[in-house]
């Protein structure tokens, strides 16, 4: 054994076990291909296998971080000639970890009961991409130099571009996955750069060399505006989250949902390594452009959620909403550590990884719902959805679960970190900059208006898929799902309602990470009871209570009904005030769920609507809603770049002597330089 | 002592679910006699729950279990917030489970559970309700927010018995800021329970309705108990807003003999007497707007209660 181990601190094998279930990835995807075409071999046997890796993932993350070992750093012996591969288990990366193996593992089971041969790519590639995908996410999470995380990042790009395009025969698919790439690399390249920065002239890319460079403030800001950027790019934040709602329903649900619940969360990952860890938070203006940022994206993405008629575009304009509320809590965060505040730093910290595995756990449940749906329908877009809960009672019934907790209701998980967030902006009025102490509650009123919309669209998406009656005839053969993708469901789910009612999980889990960046973590003497972040005078909830208060009332109301009332029913036609002849076409539809929104927020879009005259024999309503940043940013750039190859191309005679003038040229001048 | 606080608290949840569909009944009385009709009896609502119960239920062939569940979750919602709030003391154990976030969460759940049942049907008017009672949510919630921001602001708490206490400690303390929340907050109170000006909750024209075109498929018992969660909701309403603006009476800091407790009642009736009075004067006094007025009407509460919280901190900044 030539492998060179350097563990510090006290014998833990957490991290070469965690290196080992990723390089067990990595072969369970390579196995798929002895048996290319197998669909059973790879979905039945493999898939669990990978589940397997996730569960494991989690156990190991979630032990070392209630026992509070110090960091684990193991140098590989790979990468380039003195240029060893350097990884790191500390806290930070162990909650990143723990997030990865619970949705994961959810995910893994769930993919195992989802993919249907001859669908797109061979199941064994599928399962290659996919397992390859999970590896690189781990080892981002690990890396502990610039060098290993962005061959990570890449491997990860890569693999998940290739699962997007997995039905690359289908033209908008195509598209889709080449905007996502072009996305992809943009950000990359913007980390690669803020890296470059970040090792401040000392050519040292190990992250423990960053971490002890001084950078001039100009720099530093540089290094974290250009990190905002590419980890932006990666997570959706408003300007740069264009590719989410093309990829995300280009993808196989199961593809969706890993993108969504967890790549999105390797780029928050990214965000808090370098902004907390790495550079330390000096200033607070970073922590308002977080802040700015982190809201304005909040907001955008829970108002077009709204507007959305495709049920998969709709859950990514949630995950920018999402994003944007976990980079509020990061803004915070920053916001008050760069004014010495550390314990409320703590809080809106807290509150953002809370948030970040909530949003891990509902929003992999919610796409995979979609994929069954997608299965059992074979429709994505709501206006032909509907009154499925009657045909699919266990899906609805999990995806009801995940509803209610995106739409941030006690007492479920989703309200856990938005109470937490509101609560951090509380403390706002006590920072030391006046005007900002002006601003900030307003940021907490956008943020009471994104939690309320965001409940206005799960109201909308669960409505119109699984509400009301069927809009097509087709739908009354959809199928439950199968046990394989129940299970995967169900895990998510339980994830959810455990989370939601003993919150104290996730925050001990949260502040074993504030514990070891801020060196504070919120109260630590919670009850299981109640949770009370700073002070029990100054606020408390308790899920515990909340959830027997409300059984307790309903058992005694039902029973109290029966015994003083009695139980009788009569099934009838539906009343709808009396009129005979409605049918499903009568509902309100996604369109018109949509309207308030539009008339409100009109601002926000750019509309096209044609309107039917009244005299029309066939009347057709269409309309057309389009992101106004497209036109005002991506398209004037698209045009650049097409100018700018244009004037480029002017070189390009084709002929070969033009091309070998251009080599003696070159020559020529290569030689007047050196002379 | 722990068990004569669990009594009390009970004591206080069973008043709330008694006394709620009074205190509608007096503000249908009052609202009668200002408009110079002749009033319907102060039971009137009583009559109309026991009628409701003894009814057969009809239910829509295609209702699923999420319909049937609703009526119960929204009473259950409605009376754990009438155990949260601190109508008549502040020592009571229910109080601490929740703070006023927590209420508002609260509220939201009973809300999205019953559009999503009334969706459920699938008729046009049960999913138009529920589109339009949502667009109201989503707009009071970030007004009543900034409402609560005020008082936070004042006694650094979001825990609603910290807040009576506080009021208590400081009796003669008037904060202009508090002015400007508490006509926000009257105004959300009447969005958020269907009165006019936003909704009509006695009309009988569909296009126009909001929360009552939620009901239309509900018969019955489960239409009982959805309007007696909706009257337990004003109280609640109400209650909220006695605890932010008008604490007096309640009993406080450790007071729980039976005088405080007799007292608290008195002035919680005594309130809620007044209180009826005006509800029923400014629906008298508005007529009901147009549904896309109501967002410019739900924005004029959110500024006013944004106004009242940069007063407080150009004073409190002084």
């Amino acid at each position: 054994m030539n492998v060179h181990f350097l563990i510090s601190g006290w014998p833990g094998h957490a991290l070469p076990s965690l290196l080992l279930i990723i390089a067990a990835w990595v072969v369970i995807g390579l196995a798929g291909l002895l048996r290319p075409h197998s669909l059973r071999f790879v979905a039945h046997l493999l898939f669990p296998l990978g589940a397997l890796g996730c569960l494991c993932v989690a156990l190991l993350a979630g032990t070392f971080l209630v026992s509070g070992h110090e960091p684990e750093v193991l140098v590989l012996p790979l990468g380039l000639p003195d240029l060893p591969f350097h990884t790191r288990l500390d806290a930070l990366s162990g909650f990143f970890l723990l997030l990865l193996g619970l949705a994961g593992a959810g995910i893994s089971t769930f993919a195992a009961g989802y993919f249907r041969s001859g669908e797109g790519t061979a199941p064994a590639l599928l399962g290659l991409q996919y397992h390859v995908f999970l590896a690189s996410m781990a080892v981002v999470i690990l890396a502990d130099d610039a060098y290993l995380f962005m061959v990570a990042w890449e491997t990860m790009a890569l693999s998940s571009y290739f699962l997007v395009t997995s039905q690359h025969r289908i033209p908008d698919i195509r598209r889709a996955g080449f905007l996502y790439l072009i996305m992809a690399h943009v950000g990359a390249i913007c980390i690669l750069l803020s890296f470059g920065v970040m090792q401040g002239g000392s050519w040292q890319f190990t992250f423990d060399a960053m971490r002890g460079a001084s950078l001039a403030p100009v720099w530093a800001t540089t290094a974290i505006v250009l990190a905002l950027l590419g980890f932006g790019a990666k997570a959706g934040l408003v300007p740069m989250h264009v590719w989410l709602p093309e990829a995300h329903p280009a993808a196989p649900s199961p593809v969706s949902a890993m993108m969504s619940g967890l790549m999105l969360k390797t780029a928050i990952y990214g965000m808090l390594r370098i902004s907390f860890d790495l550079l330390h938070v000096r200033y607070w203006q970073w922590g308002v452009l977080m802040l700015a940022l982190g809201l304005f994206s909040a907001l955008f993405g829970a108002i077009f959620a709204a507007v959305q008629t495709d049920m998969k575009r709709l859950l990514a304009y949630s995950s920018i909403e999402n994003v944007g509320l976990i980079f509020t809590g990061i803004g915070l965060a920053a916001l008050f550590e760069a004014s010495n505040m550390r314990l409320f730093a703590a809080l809106a910290l807290t509150a953002a990884l809370v948030h970040a595995l909530n949003h891990a756990l509902f929003k992999s449940l919610l796409f995979l719902a979609t994929g069954s749906v997608l299965h059992a329908t074979k429709q994505r877009s709501l206006g032909k959805l509907g009154g499925l809960i009657r045909r699919m009672p266990w899906v609805a019934t999990l995806a009801l679960i995940g509803t209610l907790s995106i739409a941030g209701l006690p007492p479920l998980n989703g309200f856990v970190s938005e109470w937490l967030l509101l609560q951090s902006f509380l403390f706002t009025p006590q920072l030391p900059h006046a005007f900002i102490n002006m601003l900030v509650p307003l940021g907490a009123a956008a943020l009471a208006l994104t939690a309320a919309l965001a409940a206005y669209v799960m109201v909308k998406f669960y409505g119109v898929i699984f509400l009301g009656q069927p809009r097509e005839a087709s739908l009354v053969e959809a199928h439950d799902a199968n046990w394989l993708e129940r299970l995967g469901l169900g895990w998510l789910a339980l994830g959810c309602v455990l989370i939601g009612i003993l919150p104290q999980l996730a925050l001990k889990a949260a502040g074993a990470v504030t514990g070891k960046l801020l060196s504070e973590t919120i109260s630590p003497g919670f009850s299981i009871w109640l949770i009370a972040p700073v002070t029990p005078e100054h606020a408390s909830y308790s899920a515990l209570i909340f959830l027997a208060g409300i059984t307790a009332v309903i058992g005694i109301a039902f029973v109290l009904v029966r015994i003083l009332a009695h139980g009788r029913i009569r099934r009838t036609a539906a009343w709808d005030c009396g009129y005979p002849w409605q049918t499903s076409r009568m509902q309100d539809t996604a369109e018109g769920f949509g309207q308030p929104i539009r008339h409100i927020f009109g601002t926000f879009f750019r509309m096209e609507r044609h309107l039917p005259s009244p005299s029309d024999k066939s009347p057709h309503y269409r309309i057309h809603i389009e992101d106004k940043l497209w036109r005002a940013i991506y398209l004037p750039i698209g045009r650049g770049v097409q100018r700018l190859a244009d004037v480029v191309s002017v070189l390009q005679g084709g002929r070969l002597s033009i091309y070998l003038l251009y080599s003696f040229l070159t020559l020529l001048g290569l030689l007047v330089f050196v002379l | 002592m722990r068990g004569i606080t669990f009594v009390r608290q009970f004591g206080e949840v069973v008043l709330a679910i008694a006394i709620a569909p009074l205190f509608a009944g007096w503000i249908a009385q009052c609202r009668a006699w200002m408009q110079n009709r002749s009033a319907p009896s102060l039971v009137q609502p009583y009559r109309m729950l026991r009628k409701l119960f003894q009814k057969d239920a009809a239910l829509a062939k295609n209702a699923s279990p999420l319909f049937r569940t609703t009526p119960y979750v929204l009473f259950g919602t409605m009376v754990l917030a009438a155990a949260i709030i601190p109508s008549l003391a502040t020592d009571l154990p229910f109080a601490r489970a929740a703070d006023a976030i927590a209420l508002i969460g609260l509220f939201a759940t009973a809300r999205v559970f019953v559009s999503l049942a009334a969706m459920d049907i699938g008729t046009a008017f049960g999913t138009l309700g529920a589109r339009r009672e949502m667009m109201i949510g989503f707009l009071a919630e970030p007004a009543l927010l900034m409402v609560l921001f005020n008082a936070f602001l004042l006694s650094g708490s979001t825990a609603l018995p910290s807040l009576v206490e506080f009021y208590n400690a400081h009796r003669f303390l008037i904060d202009p800021s508090l002015a400007f929340a508490a006509i926000a907050f009257v105004m959300v109170l009447l969005a958020e329970n269907a009165r006019i000006p936003i909704d009509n909750p006695t009309t009988h024209l569909e296009l126009t309705m909001i929360h009552e075109a939620m009901l239309l498929e509900y018969s019955a018992r489960h239409l009982a108990l959805v309007e007696w969660a909706s009257s337990l909701k004003l109280f609640n309403y109400a209650c909220i807003g006695f605890a932010l603006f008008i604490p007096w009476g309640i009993a406080a800091g450790g007071r729980n003999g039976s005088a405080a407790t007799l007292l608290a009642i008195a002035a919680l009736m005594g309130k809620l007497a007044v209180a009826g009075a005006a509800l029923a004067l400014i629906e008298s006094l508005s007529a009901k707007l147009r549904i896309f007025r109501a967002p410019e009407y739900l924005a004029t509460a959110f500024l006013l209660a944004v106004l009242g919280l940069l007063v407080h901190l150009q004073i409190g900044a002084r």
